[in-house]
């Protein structure tokens, strides 16, 4: 019983309406607040990171201990899946906070800005560290909304019609998840996720499983923007403010969408190989069709949506592949290599998509407009901003020593491993098609020689708190590739893989004590 | 509006008021609590405003210190969760106030407490939700 | 059973107004009975046959109760729903503001 647990919670919720009571008596005040409170909540997520190893912390929620050993509180849970997560949730939250502490000048009150910012990292962090089903809806719902009134923060035309589709379908998919958790209620009597395990294991319908799996997978899909699902994310990312785009492609669709479908599947159901032929599906789809929508773009933030639609494509490729390896039941060493290289590009991809699209808005806070046929030549003008983009662009299209390279081939060799020849095929025809979106983008934007001299002598580079989070973003891109040494990877990654393989390590340490 | 209408608002609209923090206080004893009760509270308030009307300066000033109200309201829910960590058994969300005999108003710990305040803040924000459109009607050119 | 046919029925009148209507608020509407039919739906689930409103009684404390969870959990999902109807009539009222017409025909700004 660790109680730092709920301060991952109480303390953006706290910031949240503080600034909303100070903020309006004292100018300066809220934005340096909200820099200070995500920089306590990094540093205390990468304490937990370092003393997480094979070990869980459990802490229930008002003391209600467990009754005959049947948990009836609510659980807060961390393990090494959850200390990742949680650690790339406050980072990059931290450096866009930084970030927009110039860039939100051209809005008008920045109070509710920074107070929904706040709100938002709450409900993130509370869905990661739930070990309940009900509180992980009631947090999703929480951030989501934030995300809504984010997304239409300035109100033009764009962004308005933007944020109403989202609403549409993110409020659909919340109903599937609500309908989704009524029948398991119905089935099993309780809402605590390793308590549901025990229960299905003994005895269940089989149609009635394969129902639940179809909407829970639906439901979550929808906000992680998997393939038939994908339709509100390329307005919704390219019309919001870049800050909260980075925020939402980066970390968003992560932290409710992939996270949830991952710890769901292999803590909670038990695998069987139809679902994981159709996840591998869908992954398969959105990574090909993503990449291949992107090409034609000239928008450089819906050229940055679509390929975070391919991206996702490779995370959940990857889980597929591990989820089939397991319910055959066959070489899991191989399946632990596979689910390895899904959650390597999870953390590989937060860190260059959120460069990009801070890049994206440093590009448009100089010139003020997005559209690439009308830039070119800003190499010399702008020298951070176009060297931070050429190290995001050859991260993202997989280029050695950056670390989208190492990621990506774990994801092929774990493909090649399990005799899945065309689809470790596929990825790397996809990531050849990635390099030559990127290449196009860098040559529109920065190399082009432009024959109008105006538009180069008025741009000059952009203040220094955008810079500062663009460079730590770049560092830590050269950093994560270190991930890969045996040394590093073993205290990191493998207690992450070693809860999700073992079909009985999560249950035993909460229904034990 | 016309004077009937005005009247009869002006009568009606403090029984509800009466009514609503009823169903508040009594939330750990009957069915209701925070959240109804809030709602009840803000529908008598959203009552007399409709009826009434106003002027566009005097709706900003409300909101203003609406705003306020709400806020505080969240922030002593919170602290009072967070105290838990001080008394008792030193847990989040602790009952650390004495429980008297089931069936009494003054009884059940820290309940009573949580539900006053979540009323509060409840009505606060359904109340600021209905000035946010009255305010958006009145300062647009017509 | 009849009472569960019912919550589907409902269901499928909400889903029929979001896919086809043309005005907006229609749409919100529809989405907001979609969620009327779920809490319904979990009202439903804890019903168990010959049980008494889940009130603590002090003179006779030992009956059988409803299970008295599912009701907490549709109030909490009542408010959420509260709040995703709000915010889809403040986009609302300011789209149409922006437009000047409330058919969705008309808004399609974003394309590609």
């Amino acid at each position: 019983m660790n109680p730092l647990l709920p301060l991952f919670v109480i303390t953006p919720l706290a910031a949240a309406f503080l600034i909303m009571v100070i903020g309006r008596f004292v100018s300066e005040f809220n934005k340096y607040f909200t820099s200070l409170v995500l920089l306590f909540l990094t540093c205390l997520s990468f304490y937990f990171l370092f003393i997480t190893g094979e070990n869980q912390f459990v802490y229930k929620v008002g003391g209600w201990e467990s009754v005959n050993k049947i948990p009836i509180g609510i659980y807060i849970v961390m393990d090494g899946f959850t200390a990742i997560i949680v650690c790339i949730i406050n980072l990059i939250g931290f450096l866009s906070a930084f970030y927009s502490i110039s860039y939100i000048k051209r809005y008008t009150s920045e109070n509710y800005f920074y107070a929904l910012f706040c709100l938002m990292i709450a409900g993130m962090n509370g869905v990661v560290i739930s070990g309940d089903l009900f509180n992980i809806f009631v947090f999703l719902e929480i951030s989501v909304i934030s995300s809504y009134a984010l997304v239409a923060f300035g109100v033009e035309k764009d962004e308005l019609e933007a944020s109403f589709k989202y609403q549409v379908l993110g409020g659909l998919a919340s109903f599937l998840i609500l309908i989704a958790i009524g029948l398991i209620y119905w089935k099993s009597k309780t809402l605590n996720i390793a308590d549901i395990k025990a229960a299905f294991t003994s005895g269940y319908d089989k149609r009635y499983y394969i129902f639940v799996q179809i909407l829970i997978l639906s439901g979550f899909g929808l906000k992680a923007a998997i393939m038939p699902f994908h339709a509100w994310l390329p307005d919704a990312h390219s019309s919001a403010p870049s800050p909260i785009s980075a925020m939402l492609s980066g970390v968003l669709i992560k932290a409710v969408g992939i996270y949830v479908i991952i710890r769901l599947f292999f803590n909670m159901f038990v695998i069987s190989e139809s679902m994981s032929v159709l996840i591998t599906t869908l992954g398969t789809l959105s990574m090909v069709v993503g990449v291949f929508l992107a090409i034609g773009q000239w928008d450089i933030k819906r050229l940055l949506a679509y390929h975070s639609i391919s991206q996702m494509g490779y995370v959940v490729l990857s889980v597929g592949i591990g989820m089939i390896l397991i319910s055959r039941g066959a070489r899991p060493e191989v399946a632990a290599l596979a689910i390895m290289g899904g959650i390597f590009h999870l953390i590989n991809h937060a860190a260059f998509k959120g460069l990009l699209f801070l890049n994206a808005g440093a590009i448009e806070y100089s010139i003020g407009t997005r559209d690439l046929k009308e830039m070119g030549g800003l190499a010399k003008s702008m020298p951070a901003t176009s060297a931070t983009s050429f190290v995001a662009s050859m991260s993202i299209s997989g280029i050695p020593p950056f670390n989208g390279f190492f990621s990506k081939l774990v994801i092929i060799i774990a493909a090649v491993m399990g005799r899945f020849y065309l689809l470790a095929a596929l990825a790397v025809l996809v990531s050849i098609i990635t390099l030559a979106s990127f290449l196009k983008f860098q040559r529109y934007a920065f190399y082009n020689k432009t024959d109008g001299d105006s538009i180069r002598n008025k741009v000059k580079e952009v203040p220094f708190p955008m810079i500062f989070s663009m460079v730590v973003l770049s560092v830590i891109c050269l950093a994560l590739s270190l991930l890969i040494v045996p040394g590093i990877r073993e205290a990191v990654l493998t207690p992450a893989i070693d809860i999700l393989t073992d079909p009985s390590k999560y249950s035993s340490t909460i229904i034990g004590q | 509006m016309t004077l009937i209408v005005k009247k009869t608002t002006q009568l009606i609209s403090g029984m509800i008021f009466m009514y609503g923090i009823y169903v508040i206080i009594h939330g750990h004893l009957t069915p209701g609590g925070g959240f109804a009760g809030g709602v009840i509270v803000a529908g008598s308030l959203i009552l007399i405003m409709l009826a009434q009307g106003g002027d566009f300066l005097k709706l900003v000033k409300e909101e203003a210190g609406t705003t306020i109200v709400e806020s505080l309201a969240t922030l002593m829910v919170i602290s009072i969760a967070a105290a838990g960590f001080l008394f008792g058994t030193h847990v989040f969300f602790n009952n650390f106030l004495p429980k008297g005999i089931v069936g009494q108003l003054v009884s059940a710990g820290v309940l009573p407490l949580y539900n006053i305040f979540v009323g509060t803040e409840v009505a606060a924000s359904i109340f600021i939700i209905f000035l946010s459109l009255i305010i958006f009607k009145e300062e647009s050119p017509q | 059973m009849i009472a569960y046919i019912m919550c589907f029925i409902l269901f499928l009148v909400g889903l029929y107004g979001v896919i086809t209507r043309r005005n907006l608020i229609k749409i919100a509407v529809s989405l907001s009975i979609m969620e009327i039919s779920t809490f319904l739906f979990f009202a439903l689930i804890g019903y168990i046959d010959g049980g008494v409103a889940p009130i603590v009684d002090p003179a006779n404390p030992v009956q059988t109760y409803v299970d008295p969870l599912p009701q907490a959990l549709v109030l909490t999902a009542i408010v959420i729903g509260l709040a995703t109807t709000a915010m889809l009539m403040a986009i609302i009222i300011r789209l149409y503001r922006k437009y000047g017409t409330f058919d969705i025909r008309e808004i399609k700004n974003l394309r590609g």
